[in-house]
């Protein structure tokens, strides 16, 4: 930690982890809910549970990418933060506005637009936080030194925050209200956010590798223009039936082909930036969160993604479990995973000490993203059964669900072992202050 | 390549490129909700009634359970032909007769059953959110879903 000022991280990853379980629980909750689905049915339908499940997970990954942001641009633009004061108070709001709306959720008062269900008084404090949040960190943008990663950090998040005025506007057409709530929710999570995935990604392997800034940051500038030439138009992947024009159906395909290639171009980058630099790093929970998140990225966004996003496949199976196979293995792979590998690489730095703990901090990456994984597997072939008995056979909605029972019980399965991974994660971040297991004498050749 | 593509000329390309992108899609958008109004959606009136029923069905978060027009949880069967499905497409006073007794029935209490919630919805209220789903089972989704089991 060079900058006093980038302490104010330090909060939001806590604050980030605290919802990061949270959001594993209530996961945990709806898988047992498919099992067993009588489980609390009066007292907490599933509805007002995934609720709580989308909303907490969305509002931890953008707390970490603020707790980045104020992390990293000070390093970058080497100078404090314009205002730590700010910056608390901007976490203030977002948190008691995320309670507040976890609490409303409990007692039935929420909106019912999915992801955006937040009551009007909490969207308009995620604004007020979101304006703080900009001020801030351009102000300390612009009087420093502006680097490729910065001005591709400051980009996705001026952006997204932007892109939250579509939050506001819900038209009583439901047909443009879909049109425009995927203003939000793609152009964030395929667009945007993939600017800061990008950025964050390129400030690790900086710090990790080693390599050359000059070297990095021309490979950031062709990963975000990929991510923005294929992201924008790959928005018609979500205008197949929706009542929007058929023509989306040709571009929507054409262009989220080639969403597949930022994620492939992250990966290579990664690895080929781990190559080029060859230095030995004492943070390898670190890397291999850095590695490891742009590799199931590229599996869970791009491979997983491409799978149904064609629109002859999409038609069959648009709106099955293959969606959520899909949404769940991209959101770890790129935004939890890279979540996961800032606070790997910042907490130890923050807190002023070695980077102890690293066994089980990368036990705990094996534990989650074995169990990711197990959940994408077991959801693909429930989602592949139910395409063919009830898309194509035309087989009732619950007499299909009926013959899946198998694969939502391996799944719940796979959910505890992720939410064993994820307290094992932030036990090892915040509880254990030594190694568990010696590492071995250094710079022995192999043979 | 490392001559050709420098790093200035690697930003330009995004710069240029994105914007242009933007360009063409914010174009698409416009040309899109023209469609969806004039076009896509203009079978049924949006009247009052509708809208009453598509707050009725935001207030109590169906999207959570269920997909409409194939968005939403995957828990609960697809409502954006449940109206054609039930045979009550054409028929506004059978749309509300049957939705109305599902709804009253719910919970079913049946052990082994995914449960529906109870919900306190009045009578205009059940009025207005069948014909809201009456109005989104009208909208031209390129023939999406395959089949009537949504």
């Amino acid at each position: 930690m060079k900058y006093q000022s980038q302490r104010v991280a330090y909060a939001y990853f806590l604050a980030a982890m605290g919802l990061f379980g949270i959001q594993v629980l209530g996961g945990l909750l709806l898988g047992w809910i498919y099992v067993s689905p009588n489980t609390l049915s009066e007292v907490l339908p599933f509805n007002i549970v995934r609720m709580i499940h989308t909303n907490a997970l969305i509002v931890w990954l953008l707390l970490g990418f603020f707790g980045a942001a104020y992390y990293l641009v000070p390093e970058e633009s080497e100078r404090e933060i314009f205002s730590v004061k700010l910056a608390y108070i901007q976490l203030a709001i977002l948190v008691v506005g995320t309670l507040g709306a976890v609490g409303s959720y409990l007692v039935g008062i929420h909106g019912g637009r999915e992801f955006l269900e937040q009551p009007l008084w909490v969207k308009f404090g995620i604004l007020v936080a979101a304006v703080i949040f900009l001020v801030n960190v351009s102000l300390t943008f612009l009087a420093g030194r502006k680097t490729a990663i910065t001005n591709i950090l400051m980009m996705g998040l001026w952006l997204l925050c932007l892109l939250w005025v579509f939050a506001f506007i819900n038209p009583d057409n439901l047909s443009l209200d879909k049109m425009y709530w995927w203003m939000v929710v793609h152009l964030w999570v395929e667009a945007t956010w993939e600017l800061v995935m990008a950025a964050i990604l390129g400030f690790l392997m900086l710090k990790l590798t080693g390599v050359d800034r000059e070297v990095i940051e021309k490979w950031l500038y062709v990963i975000v223009a990929t991510a923005l030439f294929s992201g924008i138009l790959g928005t018609g992947h979500h205008f197949y039936w929706i009542g929007t024009p058929g023509y989306w159906q040709w571009i929507g395909s054409i262009f989220s082909t080639f969403e597949v290639v930022p994620f492939f171009a992250m990966m290579s980058f990664a690895f080929v930036m781990v190559w080029k630099g060859r230095k030995n790093h004492p943070n390898k929970a670190a890397l291999l969160w850095s590695l490891g998140s742009s590799t199931v990225a590229f599996f869970g966004a791009g491979v997983w993604g491409f799978l149904h996003t064609l629109h002859g496949v999409n038609f069959y199976t648009h709106g099955t479990q293959i969606t959520a196979a899909h949404g769940h293995l991209a959101f770890y792979g790129a935004y939890v995973a890279l979540n996961l590998a800032m606070f790997s690489y910042a907490m130890p730095l923050l807190r002023n000490r070695a980077p102890y703990n690293q066994v089980l901090n990368m036990a705990s990456f094996w534990l989650m993203t074995g169990g990711m994984a197990f959940m994408t597997f077991t959801l693909t072939f429930a989602g592949t059964i139910q395409t063919h008995m009830q898309r194509i056979v035309g087989d009732y909605y619950m007499d299909v669900q009926d013959q899946l029972g198998l694969f939502y019980l391996m799944r719940f399965g796979s959910g505890v072992a992720v939410v064993l991974g994820a307290l094992l994660f932030i036990y090892s971040m915040l509880v254990v202050r030594r190694e568990v297991v010696k590492p071995g004498p250094v710079a022995v050749p192999g043979e | 390549m490392s001559e050709l593509l420098t790093k200035s000329r690697a930003r330009n390309v995004f710069y240029g490129g994105s914007i242009f992108f933007v360009v063409v899609f914010v174009a698409l958008t416009a040309q899109s909700h023209r469609h969806i109004v004039d076009k896509a959606t203009a079978g049924m009136p949006l009247t009052e009634e509708v809208r009453l029923g598509k707050h009725v069905w935001e207030r109590h978060s169906c999207i959570n359970c269920h997909t409409l027009h194939g968005e939403g949880a995957y828990f609960a069967p697809e409502v954006g032909n449940v109206m054609t499905r039930w045979g009550a497409q054409d028929d506004p006073e059978l749309a509300y007769e049957i939705l109305d007794g599902w709804m009253k029935a719910q919970p079913s209490g049946i052990e082994g059953r995914r449960q529906m919630p109870h919900f306190e919805i009045t009578e205009e209220e059940m009025r207005a959110l069948a014909e809201f789903l009456r109005w989104a089972d009208q909208t031209d989704t390129q023939n999406w879903p395959p089949n009537d089991a949504g």
